[in-house]
């Protein structure tokens, strides 16, 4: 029997760790904090492992870096926060596009612009479904503790490898730069693209032949010899105008994750069964909420938490699941007012819903959070 | 010689380029390089931005990646470093390269990472129907200088070779033979090659600037042209042809792979 394995990391430093767990090989980053030291640790373990680490010129190019070791074959990663996640929007775009698996880890700071760069924030919410021009699938993990940062990112690359599209890992800069003992399973399930037949020379690289809305992938230099543009493509990847190619290939792109959306939306709950007052939170405001729930329940009042763990696709059937007793819905979040809007969407009336914003670069506290939503239920 | 169809995808055609453009004479010298070369058609990659000269992959039988404007630089730097097998090559224009793309321009010639980019110069954004790009000379017209321009230009042998590129160049869609035997040493270098391809653009930069049709803009170009000489560097007078950057230095991968095989990464 084998003991169990128990370490002591800061946030960051698992969302490496479990990069290498799935395999990464390849991490092309900026320095940008607070997620530096995801591009820092990678420099280090890479090499030890065969793999290979670049400090590109900007974070436009360590986005476009990653994608094309990505296409050799190479399972690559990115980091970064607040203005480099915008930067790297239009590249992000070209992997939805081009169906390349490839995992971006953005931190939260305080925004817009440069604004508070070492400042707790969750105001990057929308960014990471809609930050990319056009229409296209969006995956997005959001872990809430150090733990979540290292099985969060192995998923990240599973989901990504397993639909061909890029997959975001995102959080605050509080869980990135937290330390926790983390209690790591022995196995973790580790997912590899699908592959087109060794020497199936005819491949059409975006030719949908199970059915599944995801196509093969073949790496670059083994004779395949295809194509793959950004411009709207046919089936063996070249550039077309014909509107009825065109519309196929979007419907495709949005059907192989939405097809799937309630397997991969993930959440958590804590008392939920009877919830009369239900806090949605995410990232370290779930900590927090999950004290005040707690509170709730000493002092008498029905208070439940629910978690999303994915934030895009968002675990909608769950929470309208987790709604029957509710009278009031309570989202406190580290902006104002963007997870709250999701939520309303999915509420759509049933029952009240009451946003607590906090935008001054601070986390909540458990006493003032508890103070707030006491208010709130007693107005 | 094999035959240059067989390089080609035959299938694509007709090309999307218009009436005289000079892509495909600079398309036929790189297809001439890569032959005389022997290069294994499976292991080399074709990488190139947005603009006319960056369609020209989509015509070419190899792994291929047309990606977003300006950043077929960092894509490739990707490819060459996940898989340093690989021959990499890289098509852009003088608006891509030298404009959008010129942070990764000069980041890629620094790191002297093996890339070998062909820069097809038009003097004119094409694409979008005739913009004036950083290689538009002084005084020339665009539609978006109808009162001439009054940008200087990038002399990039100039730029890429104080970047630190290894093997730096210029020919012209006139200079054909220079042109092919540049781009087959640049892709014989173990380093970062760029090899200016000065071309014509007639439909865009020709009209507005009445330089004639094609055949006019081959003699304009044989007319306005010289070999370069050690020192001499005529750039806004002259249409400098020849090698500037031939020399050796580190190369990118191959120092990260000797990292690797130190730290005993390699196994």
């Amino acid at each position: 029997m084998s003991e169990e394995k128990v370490l002591f990391l800061q946030g960051n430093e698992a969302c490496v760790l479990g990069a290498l767990r799935a395999g990464m090989r390849f991490f092309a980053g900026y320095p940008i904090t607070p997620s530096s030291e995801i591009a820092e640790i990678s420099s280090i373990e890479l090499p030890k492992v065969g793999g290979r680490f670049i400090q590109m010129e900007d974070e436009i190019a360590s986005m476009a870096a990653v994608i094309g070791a990505s296409m050799t074959g190479v399972k690559a990663m990115t980091a970064t926060s607040g203005p480099g996640f915008s930067l790297k929007q239009e590249n992000i775009g070209f992997a939805c596009m081009a169906e390349v698996p490839v995992v971006v880890v953005s931190i939260m700071r305080m925004g817009p612009s440069t604004g508070l760069p070492t400042s707790p924030a969750q105001g990057d919410l929308m960014q990471a479904r809609w930050g990319t021009h056009g229409d296209h699938p969006a995956i997005c993990l959001i872990p809430s503790s150090v733990k979540e940062m290292y099985e969060f990112t192995i998923r990240a690359f599973n989901l990504s490898e397993k639909y061909r599209t890029p997959v975001i890992l995102m959080t605050d800069e509080v869980i990135a730069h937290m330390r926790e003992g983390v209690k790591l399973q022995e196995n973790y399930e580790i997912i590899e693209r699908k592959r087109p037949a060794p020497g199936a020379f005819n491949y059409q690289p975006f030719l949908d032949i199970d059915g599944d809305g995801v196509p093969p992938m073949a790496p670059y230099g083994e004779g395949y010899k295809f194509h793959v543009t950004g411009l709207s493509h046919d089936e063996n990847g070249f550039a077309t105008n014909s509107p009825e190619k065109n519309e196929k290939l979007l419907k495709r792109l949005k059907y192989k994750v939405d097809k799937d959306a309630e397997e991969i939306a993930t959440y958590s709950e804590y008392l939920m069964e009877d919830a009369e007052y239900v806090l949605v939170a995410l990232g370290s405001v779930s900590r927090t909420a999950q004290n005040v729930a707690r509170q709730l329940r000493a002092n008498g009042v029905k208070a439940g938490l629910f978690t999303p763990k994915t934030l895009w696709p968002f675990p909608e059937a769950a929470l309208k699941r987790h709604l029957s007793a509710a009278k009031l819905v309570i989202v406190p979040e580290l902006n104002l007012g963007q997870l709250v809007l999701e939520v309303e969407r999915i509420v759509k009336g049933s029952c009240e819903v009451k946003l607590i914003a906090k935008a001054s670069g601070e986390l909540f506290k458990t006493d003032e959070l508890y103070n707030q939503v006491a208010g709130v239920i007693g107005e | 010689m094999n035959n240059t169809l067989e390089y080609m995808r035959e299938n694509r055609l007709p090309h999307i380029w218009c009436p005289g453009c000079g892509n495909g004479t600079v398309i036929g010298a790189l297809i001439r390089a890569i032959d005389a070369l022997g290069l294994d058609t499976n292991k080399t990659v074709l990488v190139s931005g947005i603009g006319c000269s960056s369609r020209a992959p989509g015509y070419m039988k190899f792994d291929a990646l047309h990606t977003t404007h300006g950043r077929a630089l960092p894509f490739a730097t990707g490819i060459k470093m996940a898989n340093p097998e690989l021959n990499v090559i890289v098509i852009s224009g003088d608006g891509d390269a030298a404009a959008i793309g010129g942070n990764h321009l000069i980041h890629a010639c620094r790191r002297n990472i093996d890339i070998t980019m062909v820069i097809i110069n038009n003097n004119v954004y094409g694409m979008t129907s005739g913009q004036y790009s950083p290689l538009t000379p002084t005084g020339r017209l665009a539609t978006t200088a109808v009162y001439g321009n009054i940008d200087r230009t990038f002399d990039l042998p100039s730029l890429c070779g104080a970047a630190g590129a290894t093997y730096v160049a210029r020919a012209s869609v006139y200079h054909v033979a220079q042109l092919k035997n540049y781009i087959q040493k640049g892709l014989e270098n173990k380093g970062f090659s760029m090899i200016e391809a000065v071309s014509i653009c007639p439909t865009y930069f020709g009209r507005r600037n009445k330089l004639g049709d094609a055949p006019a803009m081959f003699n304009w170009i044989k007319e306005n042209s010289t070999m370069y000489k050690q020192g001499v560097m005529e750039y806004d007078k002259q249409i400098v042809i020849g090698e500037f950057v031939n020399k050796k230095d580190p190369e990118y991968t191959k120092s990260y792979t000797e990292l690797i095989e130190k730290l005993g990464g390699n196994k």
